[in-house]
């Protein structure tokens, strides 16, 4: 408690900058790769755009942050346990959580497309997935999309624990076809997806589902961290190392409108 | 009954009912309506799971026992080499090598992709299946070596002087006896391949672990999932133990 | 990169990862055993000593403990145990404590381990000929040193086997923690196969470690149980 005390009464005073112990924060990051924006690499440094846009965070609020593994469909628990103070791990705000945890600001939001094999005629809308098995990640707002949208039509909607599961069982050829966020997908049919896979478009956006876009998440009634996270992102938004950590992966804005 | 009626275990039981009872009224159970056709579903699908994987599981551990028992070498070292695989290594990396590994070559092979068994093998259950079996027959294989090795020797040499063909001295003789001697660990070995089914949510398919992965992750409500599938895995062991008890029961039994 | 390359021990191959998560099985597993080993020690002598109330306790223990998947358990104990920790610290006006991810898979596969010890060990310290044990009552040995001198170098040589299994069974448990995302073999193998896309090469590469793990250990618990067996009288062949 003491530790949410000092931060508070740090922040209220304005006094961060000349704070004179960093604050821990265990920031919980699923250990799949989900490139660009977080994978382990061979050394095991975490690397990605959100790991970098995660030290800027960090630093700005001059928090000691400290990458927690979890899986994916742990890492709400986990910040419930308080095995973790923060997830930044492109969790989408959407209104189910927020019943849980709290978000942050959002930091970035990408549109949503479907992926599937070349020389399918598959297209982003009920009609072209009529019949088709779609891949999605459990618990994400595509998963939510997709049932709200194509749950009447598809032959079936299968849920992954990762979206690099349902990446390699579109190459398997064991689904039709999947949907996630564009610049995860503009990685995967760049890379291992090449030979076999292509964007076939956007979905059409649905702003109760798709338009809250990505924040931190955090413990609810965790005032302080979140009021640190929200300025931080505004810092970094205003002294252009948002920018410039988005101009080493992507080729536009990614922060959404 | 009587053993139920001591004192400090009529307040264990007291105990036990206020804990399922404080469970059950104060857990947010919203959800099971909903996902109540799911979980039928799930459980079906458990059941199924387990009860395929042991019998093709338990066809493949009689060769392999056999075969390190008293089979000729070049059929005793494979055998043995299969046992100690299966049984030196985790599920979970057995069933992730043959979903991820072995399942993702056969796209590549045209005549497979074009073949019948496509829309089969590009599903998730037969990998499952074949895990499962496989994980099975390894472990059932290594009790089968001791069973058919503890054949009273006697036995098979009287039947060979009466003049019995090799497949019948195994039909009548070997196997009733060997299976008589595990038939007591079967049903514990069985609760532990209950215990193996879960890990084949990890590759998409939907038995009532993965139900309940699914209620959490929609409803992110953390414990009473699992507290419903801790108490169906429960009822399915107690099922299991008294099947086997049941089993054992009408076994004819030689008085020692 | 060829497989050679892939398994390198440094960057960019992913030996290293391989070998970092191996580490961390390894103490997880060793942790693991011995909390199961203190759990059922202290569980076989309730159970075979303990009253009534100890006895239906125990019973309940291993019961529930022995007939659920792992898997639940590592899911309620991995988070419902720091929740509870971590409730009960802020309700006594603690700050939250930090469980590592080693403490809890500790924790969760010793509770585990310690149900299976419990069964091995009851069984074993009942096969010890309690005319030994009376003996040495007669001499009038307190109960410790009964414990230490008669009741455990005698059931170690039984209790061997049965153990050798547990041990192998939390080297294996371990990778059920790569589901709850903690960072051991078949995670960090699971990592490099999905980055690389070299299922095979990986998942081989990780088997092959699991089985020399499960080859040494069978190998040096035979060792010990002879060792442990120094004592026996020579046993004549089928009897027994």
């Amino acid at each position: 408690m003491t530790r949410f005390t000092f931060a508070a009464a740090a922040l209220a005073l304005g006094l961060t900058a000349g704070a004179a112990e960093a604050q821990k924060v265990r920031v919980g990051m699923a250990p799949e790769p989900y490139p660009p924006f977080a994978s382990v690499d061979a050394s095991g440094t975490w690397t990605g755009w959100e790991i970098d846009l995660m030290w800027a965070l960090c630093k700005a609020a001059e928090f000691e942050c400290e990458i927690t593994p979890i899986a994916w469909d742990g890492l709400i628990p986990a910040l419930e346990a308080g095995q973790i103070d923060a997830i930044m791990n492109s969790m989408s705000i959407n209104e189910e959580r927020q019943k849980v945890i709290d978000f942050s600001d959002k930091y970035y939001n990408t549109p949503a497309v479907i992926v599937a094999a070349k020389g399918d005629a598959i297209t982003p809308d009920p009609e072209g997935l009529t019949g088709k098995i779609l891949g999605v990640q459990v618990s994400t707002i595509h998963q939510t999309y997709a049932e709200k949208h194509f749950g009447g039509v598809a032959a079936e909607i299968k849920s992954y624990q990762t979206q690099d599961e349902a990446n390699q069982d579109l190459v398997a050829g064991r689904i039709d076809a999947t949907q996630a966020d564009s610049t995860a997908m503009d990685a995967f049919v760049a890379a291992e997806g090449a030979d076999c896979c292509e964007i076939k478009g956007a979905v059409e956006n649905d702003p109760a589902v798709l338009g809250l876009g990505v924040g931190v998440g955090l413990r609810k009634g965790d005032e302080a961290l979140k009021e640190a996270f929200n300025k931080a992102i505004a810092d970094v938004r205003a002294d252009g190392s948002y920018d410039e950590i988005t101009s080493k992966y992507f080729t536009s804005s990614i922060y959404g409108e | 009954m009587r053993a139920l009626m001591m004192p400090h275990r009529i307040v264990m039981l007291a105990v036990a009912a206020g804990l399922v009872a404080w469970i059950v009224l104060t857990g947010n159970w919203s959800w099971l309506p909903k996902y109540a056709p799911m979980i039928g579903q799930g459980v079906w699908r458990t059941i199924w799971l387990l009860v395929l994987s042991v019998m093709i599981g338990f066809s493949l551990a009689l060769p392999l026992g056999l075969a390190q028992a008293s089979g000729p070498w070049y059929l005793a070292r494979p055998a043995r080499a299969f046992c100690t695989v299966i049984r030196g290594t985790p599920l979970l990396l057995q069933i992730w090598l043959l979903y991820y590994g072995l399942g993702s070559l056969f796209p590549g092979i045209p005549w497979i992709r074009e073949s019948e068994l496509w829309p089969i093998l590009r599903q998730a259950w037969p990998y499952a299946l074949l895990a499962l079996s496989l994980s099975y027959a390894g472990y059932e294989g290594e009790v089968m070596r001791g069973a058919f090795a503890s054949v009273p020797r006697g036995q098979i040499e009287a039947a060979r002087a009466m003049g019995m063909p090799r497949r019948k001295i195994f039909a009548r003789i070997s196997l009733p006896l060997a299976f008589h001697s595990v038939l007591p660990t079967l049903g514990g070995e069985t609760v532990l391949q209950l215990k193996a089914t879960p890990l084949v949510a990890t590759i998409t398919v939907i038995e009532i672990y993965a139900v309940a992965s699914r209620v959490r992750q929609d409803t992110l409500i953390t414990y009473e999932p699992l507290f419903l599938v801790a108490a169906i895995y429960l009822m399915l062991a107690g099922l299991i133990v008294l099947g086997f008890r049941w089993l054992e029961s009408r076994q004819p039994r030689r008085a020692a | 990169m060829d497989t050679l390359g892939l398994l390198a021990l440094s960057p960019p191959g992913w030996g290293g990862t391989l070998l970092v998560g191996l580490w961390a099985s390894i103490r997880i597993a060793v942790g693991a055993f011995g909390l199961g080993l203190a759990i059922g020690l202290a569980g076989a002598y309730g159970k075979i000593y303990g009253g009534p109330v100890l006895r239906d306790c125990l019973a309940v223990y291993t019961t529930v403990v022995r007939a659920l998947p792992e898997l639940i358990l590592i899911l309620l104990l991995y988070f419902g145990l720091t929740d509870l920790v971590n409730k009960l610290m802020l309700a006594s006006g603690y700050g939250r404590i930090q469980i590592s991810g080693v403490t809890a898979g500790v924790l969760v596969l010793g509770v585990v381990q310690g149900a299976y010890a419990t069964e091995v060990l009851r069984g074993a310290i009942l096969a010890v000929p309690s005319g030994q044990i009376e003996a040495a009552r007669a001499m009038g040995m307190p109960a410790g040193k009964i414990a230490r001198r008669i009741t455990i170098p005698t059931m170690l040589g039984l209790a061997l086997p049965g153990l050798s299994n547990l041990w192998l069974i939390a080297t294996k448990d371990t990778a059920l923690l790569a589901i709850v995302g903690f960072n051991e073999l078949t995670l960090a193998t699971r990592q490099a196969a999905g980055t690389t896309k070299a299922f095979f090469t990986f998942f081989i590469a990780a088997g092959v470690i699991y089985l020399v793990i499960s080859m040494l250990s069978t190998w040096g618990f035979a060792r010990l149980e002879a060792w442990a067996r120094r004592g026996d009288p020579p046993r004549t062949a089928g009897g027994g």
